[in-house]
């Protein structure tokens, strides 16, 4: 009996261990989400109030490409990312919509008055269930959806120039010549 | 010429460290004195040729060789000299060599100031020093060379991640490997321990020393970490929970619950199977925060090298030193006899709270850090972990920590009255109770958690001061006797009193900063005037300046308190053109009780640069441009990292102790029951 409280540590390390190795077998910047080239999942979320912006619903998503942000004021890549929303939408690029995931509502809005509010509609996802359908696995996330409402390109952390200028904006192109 | 030379001596390195795994060990299974000598010139040649190759990488920065590819990718010919020698470890390559650079640091620091230590233990330590060595400079060797060629050489290079160009952060990962790595030789001595089955008082001696020297060192550099967020990320916050930043904090966590448990392990011969114990976990979860970092497991702003190669690599160490290690504790480790016995209540029983404590508040972080990811594993939904979780189930758990650090250090041995103990800490209660009553008097009686929470910190103060004062006989014997004990007090025990009081300034430091923090966020156009916590701002305009690798806008903030100018703040946001990237430069005045601290944002209304053009930032000025500005009034924060401080100055003194200094820490037969099992 008291040998075996010696081994536990050996056993608990084998179960870490073959965790690491699974979790080497994905890349989380890629792209393991089943929901590519799948339309968007049907959802409708609150406003946060003292945006100014609108509620989100996947109604509000088809017609047009856009992006979709996941972000929380808690999240520190989100900081980071942030500026190259703002940008984007000072150049009118892409419509982005954005999600708070499992945020205060006045925490993000707070978030927003002070980094500044590219998105065009804001849904408030306190419990994180919408994220849920959407495959989010943290914060944050981004999604381009194509006119038809379909989801076509996932990024899993902070959007960086490189991510920007290579892979989103050239497939935003893309999909707007596909009519 | 001299990536040449770096790379052969890495070479090299690798090979002293084959033969440094071999020969010492064989040698002291043998009990052949000669090939145990191989042991010391084999430390220090593998110690000297890292640090070449080390060297070579550094002078290679230095002279902006772009041949070399890792010095295009992250340096610049522009770039201030400290960067460009920070610039060698800023990235993952380097920051490899780094850790193996401090890797033999410590083998070749036992080598030296090990004279004390017995030869089969001391070549069984460096053996298994060796080891690690072996592992890491094969993975340079193998995955991650930094003295790749670039043939024909690009004009110029890509530039260092400006938010990396800051003299905090060229000190931050030095500081923070030497504490990480450190541990390493804890795991070493663990090991060959474990290989003699013999663990008793004077090995927990030898241990200790290495054990502060590295959890002070991993202090510093957590905190030269958290410090730099503050100040360059530019939102007022300083710890945010980053799986990176858990990473770092976890090895701490064990190594001050091994910290204490050394202590009984050397006084009491006792708890010395889970000291064992703690040793390996404060060395593997160093390795894990590596494989996490550089396998891409895990998406954060820290992650870099996310290169699958590599994260097999680690893995594979992880699992041979992890698991190589618990198997031979679970094999060895039950041979051990048990020391001394104790009450539950008793200064052992105490260390005993706190180990639990901290052992579960690590559990928490490991599983709040991992937990996205094994879920995720088992075909669960997909969850993320932030902040929320790591408030509700971390801070519960070192609520009771905090209070049981004042009792612990005023109980005795084997047995102790609590109620007598109480008595002994009246002042210290009566002290923090004040300071809750005040607290909650000046605030209004807003916050009550926030109160409690600084008297709390008076607590861990006063408890220290308490212990102290009972040492030396403050207030109940001549001055003279006071100062001749204070003089008298073993090193290691002011260290404690300084590291406990370091804690409780932290801790004030934290509630400072959490409760009372002002924030004001508003447009402002040159002359506008607002006030914030008290202080009036002035905002006075822009002016554009020019760095060496940089162009900025700076703002001009003039600060009155009480109709005086008290401060001029220059917030600026700066543009590095060869990494096309922008930083906020925070403005920060502190008076030590609270910091004033000012941003500045983009420009209202910026036009349309486009992606081509120069930033808005950049391009409009004038009287009638409207700029988002942030103001931060954080009371108390300097004590998070003075606090810090002490606890690391506490470490150091305690390191100084006379038994850690001086003669041969002596295995008494009379003293310790032998616990050969050989």
């Amino acid at each position: 009996m008291k040998r075996l409280l010696f081994i536990l540590p050996l056993l608990v390390f084998a179960g870490v261990a073959v965790y690491f190795g699974f979790g080497l077998t994905r890349d989380p910047s890629k792209i393991p989400s089943a929901l590519i080239d799948k339309p968007i999942p049907e959802f409708a979320l609150p406003e946060i109030a003292g945006t100014g912006k609108p509620a989100l619903t996947s109604a509000t998503l088809k017609g047009d490409v856009a992006l979709v942000n996941v972000f929380a004021s808690w999240c520190a890549p989100c900081r980071i990312e942030h500026p190259i929303f703002m940008r984007l939408a000072r150049d009118n690029a892409v419509p982005i919509y954005g999600i708070s995931y499992k945020d205060k509502a006045e925490d993000s809005a707070k978030w927003l008055r002070e980094l500044g509010n590219p998105y065009k509609a804001i849904g408030w996802d306190f419990d994180g269930r919408v994220a849920i359908d959407w495959g989010v696995y943290g914060v944050p996330e981004t999604f381009v959806v194509d006119k038809a409402g379909t989801i076509r390109f996932k990024h899993v952390g902070a959007v960086t120039p490189d991510v920007l200028n290579n892979k989103i904006l050239p497939l935003i192109e893309e999909l707007k010549r596909k009519s | 010429m001299a990536p040449e030379l770096g790379h052969i001596a890495l070479i090299l390195a690798l090979c002293v460290a084959l033969i440094q795994s071999v020969l010492p060990l064989a040698g002291a299974q043998a009990r052949d004195p000669a090939l145990m000598a191989t042991a010391k010139p084999a430390a220090y040649a593998q110690f000297l040729l890292v640090a070449l190759a080390f060297g070579c990488l550094i002078y290679s920065f230095v002279v902006s060789d772009f041949t070399v590819e890792n010095v295009v990718r992250n340096s610049h010919s522009a770039k201030p000299m400290l960067y460009k020698v920070s610039g060698a470890w800023g990235n993952h390559e380097g920051s490899m060599v780094l850790w193996a650079l401090i890797l033999a640091l410590f083998g070749a620091a036992v080598a030296a100031f090990g004279r004390n230590l017995p030869p089969g233990l001391k070549a069984r330590t460096l053996s298994i020093q060796a080891m690690t060595g072996v592992a890491f400079l094969a993975f340079i060797v193998f995955t991650s060379n930094p003295f790749n060629r670039v043939i024909p050489p690009p004009p110029d290079g890509q530039d260092l991640n400006p938010l990396l160009q800051d003299p905090g952060l060229a000190f931050h990962p030095p500081l923070l490997y030497l504490g990480y790595v450190g541990f390493s030789i804890v795991f070493a001595f663990a090991m060959a321990a474990l290989i003699e089955g013999r663990v008793d008082a004077a090995w927990a001696r030898w241990v200790r020393p290495w054990t502060l020297a590295a959890w002070s060192a991993l202090t510093g550099g957590i905190a030269l970490g958290s410090w730099w967020a503050y100040y360059e990320l530019g939102w007022g916050g300083w710890w945010f929970w980053d799986p990176v930043e858990n990473a770092s904090f976890m090895p701490w966590l064990v190594g001050a619950a091994l910290l204490h448990s050394a202590i009984v392990a050397e006084k009491r011969d006792a708890l010395k199977t889970w000291t064992i114990l703690l040793a390996i976990l404060a060395f593997a979860l160093s390795l894990v925060g590596t494989f996490l970092v550089r396998s891409g497991i895990l998406t954060s702003v820290h992650a870099f090298a996310v290169d699958p190669k590599r994260g097999v690599f680690i893995l594979a160490i992880l699992i041979v030193a992890v698991g190589g290690s618990l198997a031979l504790y679970a094999w060895r480790a039950p041979m051990l006899k048990g020391g001394g016995l104790f009450q539950p209540i008793s200064r052992e029983g105490g260390l005993v709270l706190n180990n639990l404590l901290l052992g579960t508040a690590t559990a928490t972080v490991f599983i709040g850090t991992l937990y996205p990811l094994f879920l995720e594993a088992i075909g669960g939904a997909k969850v993320s972990v932030g902040p929320p979780f790591f408030n509700a189930t971390f801070v519960p758990l070192m609520v009771p920590l905090l209070i049981a650090v004042a009792f612990g250090p005023m109980m005795g041995w084997k047995r102790a009255e609590l109620g007598a103990v109480f008595q002994r800490l009246w002042v210290a209660l009566a002290l923090s109770i004040g300071v809750i009553v005040l607290t909650l008097a000046l605030d209004k009686g807003r916050q009550v958690l926030a109160a409690l929470a600084m008297g709390l910190a008076a607590w861990l103060i006063f408890g220290a001061l308490v212990e102290w004062a009972e040492r030396v006989k403050l207030f109940r014997a001549p001055l003279a006797t006071v100062w001749s004990r204070a003089g008298n007090l073993p090193r290691a025990a002011w260290g404690m009193t300084i590291a406990h009081a370091g804690l409780g300034l932290m801790v004030l430091g934290i509630t400072g900063s959490t409760a009372w923090q002002t924030e004001v966020i508003r447009l402002v156009r040159a002359g506008d005037a607002f006030d914030v916590a008290g202080y009036s701002f002035v905002f006075k305009g822009t002016q554009r300046q020019e760095g060496p690798n940089f162009i900025a806008t700076r703002a001009v903030f003039e600060v009155y308190k009480d109709e005086r100018l008290y401060a001029v703040m220059t917030p600026e946001k700066r543009l590095f053109p060869a990494a096309g990237s922008t930083t906020t430069e925070a403005s920060i005045r502190t008076n030590l009780l609270a910091d004033l601290y000012a941003t500045i944002g983009d420009p209202e209304g910026a036009g349309q640069p486009g992606a081509a053009g120069p930033p808005a930032f950049l391009t409009m000025a004038g009287q009638d441009v409207a700029w988002t500005a942030r103001i931060y009034h954080n009371p108390l924060v300097p004590w998070v990292w003075l606090g810090a401080l002490t606890m690391m100055i506490g470490a150091g003194i305690s390191l100084t102790d006379r038994r850690h200094r001086v003669g041969a820490p002596q295995r008494l037969p009379q003293a310790a029951v032998p616990t050969a099992a050989e």
